[in-house]
């Protein structure tokens, strides 16, 4: 069907031409295709345009990371702003007196009682004492369903059936837990559609009832584009603290998580992820995953990850000070190369490297072939001295035969590597007067 | 038609009724086509549906000279048309036993839909029974068994946690022995992704089979209103393990608009059979595509 967020995004820019700077325009191609990643994982539409907005701005001021292509520069932006408006693993919150009272809203099916019988467990691993309630006397059986579940994992409940009125059974299971030695009680409520008056009267006297310290928002995962209405729907009238989105285990793309967050402002607190009742099967949120989640990619961010960390900002300074000292030495060449390949086999890096990935595609440049050519540059560095590395001017035509020897080449090919330091250099001068060089293709650096 | 409409009518307001409006006395320019664009994509209908709309839409305004945009509102709603069908007839007819299967995630309402159902079925005349095959939800028994009470319809169980084929047989043998003329076998929610519950969907799948050849008759996918771009998948891999031979969309009485019945048409061509607009034991009606459509777009009468 579509494809991945970053191949869409490597196609717009490389329409763009050889120009290498990104303009207004380009950003809007790329914006659009963020836009349509983000409505294809669901998230609801006014929240992609806000979304998009922000992320196009900070696109338009964002510093240019060298080792990433422009495509991964978006998914980088993209990826950080949805971290960020995901926002962090929201903590329960036990305020006021005893017991705590959490309560279970939701729509039918959204997964209501199971969640309240992981949350009892998860309660109980900390070391506190949760109590059920049974408020669901709408769907035929949900009481059985709670009380089998209770019996189950051995937490107390309370149950009267189905005749009685909600908020009423909902007073008296508290006395009930009040008189045991329960500290947190989870009233799990009848699903209900946000735009029912009647029943949404019945959650309010529910919440005016017991006070409670959260009311939790269950949602499935799998929602669409309605999760905007329900999140505000329910937050309208009952201002929930917090979201569990469950159903996690399914492959849905779960954008639905970010418009209920972005909506309402409410932390996500937990994630469902199985039908089995375990404390394991209730995870604490972590908004990094549903973001990789959102964007349908998995190790392509790592591998941004793996080029910054060995980009780390001292060094970026360092060869900076240098470069400006026009002080780039054959040492400074030999660690940058160094670096490159630890940072894995080349035809992995080649992917990442502004329109490398292309030529590889169409079988211009074997990969196999340009790592023999870096291993080359790198037994010739290897053969020189230190002393030779940091001064080059001395190398003079017995130096430059012994290395040769020493690596195994001909003297020609060290001549090579010296011409190509010495065109890097002139780059760097060039740099260092602020006239911006043509970007070099992998011959001029070398390789 | 009255309580399609009825529960259509929130959609219709929110949805379509939203797009008349853009349908005014003017004519077609950018914003005409950005604005159908976000409705539709705001009715759950995805990107590939609303691109191929669109693209349709774009093909009617080159080839017939469409300058206007309530003419152009007119092609939408015709297209809109054309990518849905009309349900079947149920196949359930003609023979000694009609089995039919109801499939589906988790929360979608399979238990609720078949309480419609054969409420509908036994007030045509059918003699139905119904078969608790989701053994593994807590309470998911006792739900099928009070529906059966209310509607007064038998229903066959076996204990919490055992095999669903082996209550799936036995119910069948007693449909059989009771000459019942439609069995309706209720099965437990699965994520579609969940290789070895798919695989158990297989398994109950073939003891039907070979208890009745030909059969399961019907198999019925239940799938939420609300979901959004994931209801393709679901649809495709439930297809495949189980022959869904029908839909049934389920909570049409929101304010979700249901847009995802026309990607899966559009990928699966298997008819949405019914849809479920409310919580009441009448409240599952036919699916009229025209009536869908109309409803969609008619926003004069509240």
């Amino acid at each position: 069907m579509f494809e991945s967020l970053s191949q869409r995004l490597q196609n717009v820019f490389d329409s763009l031409g050889k120009g290498g700077r990104v303009t207004e325009q380009d950003v809007n191609a790329a914006m659009r295709e963020v836009r349509m990643a983000l409505l294809e994982a669901d998230v609801a539409l006014p929240i992609v345009k806000n979304f998009v907005n922000t992320v196009r701005e900070r696109a338009i001021g964002a510093e240019v990371h060298k080792r990433l292509r422009p495509s991964e520069q978006v998914i980088k932006l993209v990826h950080e702003q949805l971290i960020e408006t995901l926002g962090e693993a929201g903590q329960l919150n036990f305020s006021g007196s005893r017991p705590h009272v959490i309560m279970m809203v939701g729509l039918q099916g959204s997964g209501k009682t199971t969640s309240a019988a992981k949350l009892a467990m998860h309660l109980r691993k900390q070391g506190r004492q949760p109590f059920l309630i049974a408020a669901d006397t709408y769907r035929p059986a949900a009481v059985d369903q709670l009380v089998t579940l209770a019996k189950q994992i051995g937490v107390d409940y309370y149950e009267e059936g189905v005749t009685a009125r909600p908020p009423d059974i909902v007073k008296r299971g508290l006395e009930k837990a009040r008189a045991s030695n329960a500290n947190v009680v989870i009233v799990d409520t009848a699903g209900r559609l946000q735009i029912d008056d009647t029943l949404m009267r019945e959650l309010e006297e529910i919440k005016q009832l017991t006070n409670p310290c959260e009311i939790l928002l269950v949602a499935d995962a799998m929602t669409g584009q309605e999760a905007v209405n329900i999140a505000t729907g329910f937050n309208e009238r009952l201002k929930i603290s917090g979201l569990i989105l469950t159903k996690v285990d399914g492959d849905a793309r779960g954008g639905a998580a970010l418009s209920m967050r972005a909506v309402t402002g409410v932390p996500i607190k937990f994630i469902g992820v199985g039908e089995k009742i375990s404390a394991d099967t209730l995870e604490v949120f972590h908004p990094q995953r549903i973001a990789d989640r959102i964007l349908g990619m998995g190790d392509m961010l790592s591998l941004i990850e793996k080029a910054e960390s060995l980009y780390e900002e001292e060094e970026a300074i360092r060869l900076q000070k240098k470069m400006m000292e026009n002080d780039f030495t054959l040492q400074d060449f030999l660690e940058q190369l160094r670096k490159i390949r630890k940072m894995g086999p080349v035809s992995q890096l080649l992917g990442m490297m502004p329109g490398i990935s292309k030529l590889q595609i169409q079988g211009q440049l074997k990969s196999e072939e340009v790592e023999a050519r870096i291993r080359r540059v790198e037994a010739i560095l290897n053969s020189m001295t230190k002393k030779e590395r940091e001064r080059p001017k001395i190398l003079d035509a017995s130096r430059k035969k012994r290395i040769a020897k020493g690596s195994g080449v001909e003297v020609r090919d060290v001549n090579d590597v010296i011409k190509q330091y010495h065109q890097m250099q002139k780059m760097m001068e060039q740099l260092r007067k602020g006239r911006f060089p043509k970007l070099p293709g992998l011959d001029g650096l070398g390789f | 038609m009255g309580i399609f409409k009825r529960g259509l009518s929130k959609t219709r307001q929110s949805f379509l009724g939203r797009l008349s409006q853009l349908f005014g006395n003017t004519t077609i320019d950018e914003d005409t086509w950005s604005d159908i664009e976000a409705t539709l994509i705001q009715a759950d209908l995805g990107v590939e549906t609303t691109e191929t709309i669109l693209e349709y839409l774009r093909e009617a305004v080159r080839e017939e000279g469409l300058t206007r945009s309530e003419q152009l509102y007119t092609v939408l709603r015709e297209s809109l048309e054309s990518l849905l069908e009309p349900p079947r007839e149920l196949n359930i007819n003609g023979r000694p036993l009609s089995i039919i299967l109801v499939v589906g995630v988790n929360g979608s309402g399979k238990t609720t839909s078949i309480a419609k159902l054969a409420h509908r079925l036994k007030r045509a005349g059918r003699k139905v029974m119904l078969c608790a095959g989701d053994t593994f939800r807590a309470a998911a028994i006792e739900q099928l068994q009070k529906w059966g009470e209310r509607i007064d319809v038998p229903v066959i169980a076996n204990k919490a946690g055992s095999d669903p084929g082996a209550v799936v047989f036995d119910a069948i043998n007693a449909a059989k022995s009771r000459g019942i003329d439609v069995l309706i076998i209720d099965t437990a929610g699965r994520l579609h992704n969940n290789y070895n519950l798919m695989q158990e969907l297989v398994k109950i799948r073939s003891v039907i089979a070979k208890a009745v050849p030909g059969a399961p008759h019907e198999v019925l996918l239940v799938m939420d209103g609300t979901t959004g771009q994931n209801a393709l998948k679901q649809g495709q891999k439930f297809a495949e393990a189980a022959n869904v031979t029908g839909l049934i969309i389920t909570k049409l009485d929101g304010t979700s608009k249901g847009g995802m019945i026309f990607s899966i048409h559009n990928a699966l061509h298997v008819p949405v059979q019914f849809i479920g607009l409310g919580e009441g034991i009448n409240d599952l009606v036919y699916f009229n595509p025209k009536n869908f459509v109309d409803s969609l777009f008619d926003d004069t009468d509240e």
